[in-house]
C-alpha cells in the first residue's frame, strides 16, 4: 500500500505538479526550438523519453559505487552513451527526422531536465523507484512537447501531424490532419518567439487551474489552513 | 483618472488619459487624410476594423480579469494603438491582417503585461513587427499612389480588395500594383534599396516614377501631415519637444555623415526623413509615456538611439523601414537608460566632487 502511495505521488509530481516542462522549466532549449511541428516534439519527446529512464535506471543502480565528488562527470558520461545510442538508432531507423532534429537530438545530454533527476532522484533511491520516477517525467516532458507542437503546428500551418511518415514509416501519411487551409503560414507561431508565447500561455493556464482548485479546497477542509502556510508549493 | 508615468517634479499637465488620448488621435488626421488623399480609402478601411477589434478584444480581456470596464474601455488608449495599427498597415492588405494585429496588440503585448502603464513595449509597433514577420508577403503590398496606377481604385473596390483580395472587377493586388508601363511599384525606400544592389546610383534612383519631384509621391505629404499634427501636440504640450527633435537629429547626423561620404550610395536626410515611417515615428509612437523614457535626458538618449538603428536598419538593414524594429529595440534598452539618466533631487548634487563647482 505505501509503495502503491509512492508512485502515484511520482507519477503526480511527474505529470503535473513538477513538470520538467511547464514547472521546473528544464530543458527549454530542445522543448522551444523543435516544437514547430508535432512530429518533431514527438520525436524529441520520445528521444528523451529513453534517455530519462535508462539514465536513471543506470545512475540509481551505480549509486553505491560513484564517489560523491565526481558524480556529475559520472552522470554526464551515463546519459551521452544513452544519448549516442538514441542518436545512432534515429539515423538508422528514421533518418528523414534525424535530419530535423538537427543538433538538439545529440543536445538531449545537456538536457537540465535528465541531469537534474539523476543528481535530485535517481542517486538516493532504488532502482525501481527511479525507473518509474524516470518515465513519469519523460512523460511529463513528453506531454508539453506534443502540446506545443501540436497548438503551434495548428496555428501555424493548420495541419497536425504534417510529416509523421519521418517517425512512423510510410502507412503514417494517413495520419495528417488539415484542420484549415491557410494561404499564407502563420509564421510567428512556427518561429522561436511563438513558442515563448505559446509557452507562456500554457504556464499561465497551469497556474490558473491550480489557483482554481486551491481556491475551491479550502471550503472542505478549512481546519488546515496552517498546513497551507506552512507548505509553500500549495500557496 | 490619469495613468501618467512621470518623473519628478509633477507640474505637468493634469489632463486625463482620455483627453490626452484623444488629442492624439486629432492629431492624426492631417496625416490620415493625406493618406486617404494619395492612396485611397484603405488605411480608412484598416482604421475602423482596428478600432472595432481592439474594443472587442479590449472588453473581452477587461470582463475576464474583473476590471472596471467602462472607465478602460474608453480611456482611449486602445482606440489610439488601433487607429496606430491602422495607419501603418499597407492600404489593401487582406482585413485578417488587422483582426491579428489588432487582437495581438491589445490581448498580448497590453493586457497581458498588465494593461495600460504597464506595457513593456510600444502595442502598435510590436503588433505590427509580428504581422511583418509573420505575413512578409501581405505586409510589403504597399499600394502605389492613386495618381500612379493604371487601374481605377474606389471605396467599393478598397473593401472588395480587403475583404476577398480581389476587386469588383476582379484584378488582383499584384495587378492593382502595376504602373501604367507594366512593371510593379514599391515604395520610395524600397526602390531605393532595391536600385542600389542592381548597381544603380542614388540620383537615377530619384528619376523613378514612385518618387517624382520631390522625396516621394504621396509619401512626402503623408510624412509631412504627421509632422503638421506633431507640432500640434507640442504646441498642446501633449508630447515632449525633446523626443521628435531628437530622433529627427539624429537621423540628420547619421544621413550628412554618410551623405558626404557617399552621394551616390546614400539619400539625402529630407528623403529619410519625408518617406517611411520616419515622422509617424517620431511624433506619435517614440512619444508613447509608458514605453519609453521618462526623464527629459532619457528621452533624448532613447530617440537618439531610435534614430540611428533607424538609420542603421534603412541602410544595412534586410527590411526597407526600420521604425519599429528600432522602436521596439528602444523599448527594451528605456529601463535601462532611465537607470542612467535618473534626474537629479533638487537640493541634490550628482556627485560630491562636482559641489565645488557650482
Amino acid at each position: 500500500m505505501k509503495i502503491n502511495d509512492e508512485y502515484k505521488e511520482l507519477a503526480w509530481q511527474g505529470l503535473w505538479k513538477n513538470n520538467p516542462g511547464i514547472v521546473q522549466l528544464l530543458g527549454l532549449c530542445p522543448l522551444l526550438a523543435v516544437t514547430s511541428t508535432l512530429t518533431n516534439a514527438i520525436g524529441l519527446g520520445l528521444a528523451t523519453l529513453f534517455v530519462l529512464i535508462c539514465s536513471n535506471t543506470t545512475v540509481s543502480a551505480i549509486r553505491k559505487w560513484v564517489p560523491k565528488e565526481i558524480r556529475i562527470p559520472i552522470f554526464v558520461l551515463i546519459i551521452a552513451s544513452f544519448v549516442t545510442c538514441v542518436q545512432l538508432l534515429m539515423n538508422a531507423y528514421t533518418f528523414g527526422l534525424y535530419q530535423s532534429l538537427g543538433i538538439f537530438l545529440p543536445l538531449i545530454v545537456t538536457n537540465c531536465a535528465i541531469i537534474g533527476r539523476a543528481e535530485a532522484y535517481a542517486s538516493k533511491n532504488p532502482i525501481k523507484q527511479a525507473s518509474f520516477d524516470g518515465l513519469m517525467m519523460g512523460l511529463g516532458f513528453l506531454l508539453i512537447l506534443m502540446l506545443l507542437g501540436a497548438v503551434r503546428e495548428v496555428l501555424g500551418q493548420g495541419t497536425l501531424f504534417d510529416g509523421a511518415t519521418l517517425l512512423l514509416g510510410e502507412w503514417a501519411s494517413i495520419l495528417r490532419i488539415e484542420v484549415y487551409t491557410l494561404d499564407s503560414q502563420f509564421l510567428l507561431a512556427i518561429l522561436p518567439p511563438g513558442a515563448f508565447i505559446v509557452m507562456g500561455l500554457f504556464i499561465a493556464l497551469k497556474n490558473a487551474i491550480d489557483d482554481r482548485v486551491a481556491a475551491a479546497k479550502p471550503k472542505t477542509e478549512n481546519h488546515e489552513i496552517s498546513r497551507v502556510r506552512v507548505n509553500f508549493d500549495e500557496k | 483618472m490619469a495613468f501618467w508615468i512621470a518623473s519628478s517634479p509633477h507640474n505637468h499637465v493634469q489632463s486625463e488619459t482620455s483627453a490626452i488620448m484623444r488629442l492624439v488621435i486629432y492629431a492624426t488626421i492631417p496625416g490620415v487624410f493625406a493618406q486617404w488623399y494619395f492612396f485611397g480609402w484603405g488605411n480608412l478601411i484598416h482604421i475602423s476594423l482596428a478600432i472595432i477589434t481592439a474594443l472587442v478584444a479590449e472588453f473581452t480581456v477587461l470582463s475576464l480579469r474583473e476590471k472596471n470596464i467602462k472607465a478602460q474601455l474608453f480611456d482611449g488608449s486602445s482606440i489610439l494603438t488601433a487607429v496606430l495599427i491602422g495607419i501603418s498597415l499597407p492600404a489593401i492588405a487582406p482585413w485578417w491582417i488587422t483582426v491579428i494585429g489588432a487582437s495581438f496588440a491589445i490581448i498580448v503585448v497590453k493586457q497581458l503585461y498588465g494593461g495600460l502603464g504597464h506595457n513593456p513595449f510600444n502595442p502598435a509597433m510590436a503588433a505590427y513587427v509580428v504581422l511583418l514577420i509573420s505575413f512578409p508577403l501581405q505586409m510589403t503590398s504597399w499600394l502605389p499612389p492613386l495618381e500612379l496606377m493604371a487601374l481605377p481604385l474606389n471605396f467599393a473596390d478598397t473593401l472588395s480588395v480587403i475583404v476577398s483580395g480581389f476587386t469588383i472587377d476582379g484584378y488582383s493586388v499584384e495587378q492593382l500594383r502595376t504602373h501604367i508601363d507594366g512593371y510593379t511599384m514599391a515604395t520610395p525606400l524600397d526602390t531605393v534599396k532595391t536600385n542600389l544592389t542592381l548597381g544603380m546610383t542614388i540620383a537615377e534612383s530619384m528619376e523613378s516614377p514612385v518618387i517624382g519631384e520631390n522625396f516621394g509621391v504621396g509619401w512626402e505629404w503623408v510624412s509631412a501631415g504627421f509632422l503638421l499634427g506633431g507640432l500640434f501636440l507640442i504646441g498642446k504640450k501633449t508630447i515632449h519637444w525633446a523626443t521628435p527633435f531628437s530622433f529627427l537629429a539624429s537621423i540628420f547626423v547619421c544621413s550628412l555623415i554618410a551623405f558626404l561620404y557617399s552621394q551616390d550610395s546614400n539619400a539625402s536626410t529630407l528623403f529619410h526623413w519625408f518617406n517611411g515611417a520616419c515622422m509617424f515615428g517620431a511624433f506619435f509612437i517614440l512619444t508613447d509615456p509608458v514605453s519609453g523614457a521618462t526623464s527629459v535626458k532619457g528621452r533624448i538618449v532613447f530617440a537618439a538611439l531610435a534614430g540611428f538603428l533607424v538609420f542603421i536598419i534603412r541602410k544595412y538593414g534586410g527590411y526597407p523601414d526600420g521604425v519599429a524594429f528600432a522602436v521596439l529595440i528602444c523599448n527594451m534598452a528605456a529601463p535601462l537608460i532611465d537607470q542612467y539618466t535618473r534626474p537629479r533631487t533638487y537640493g541634490h548634487n550628482i556627485s560630491p566632487s562636482k559641489s565645488g563647482n557650482e
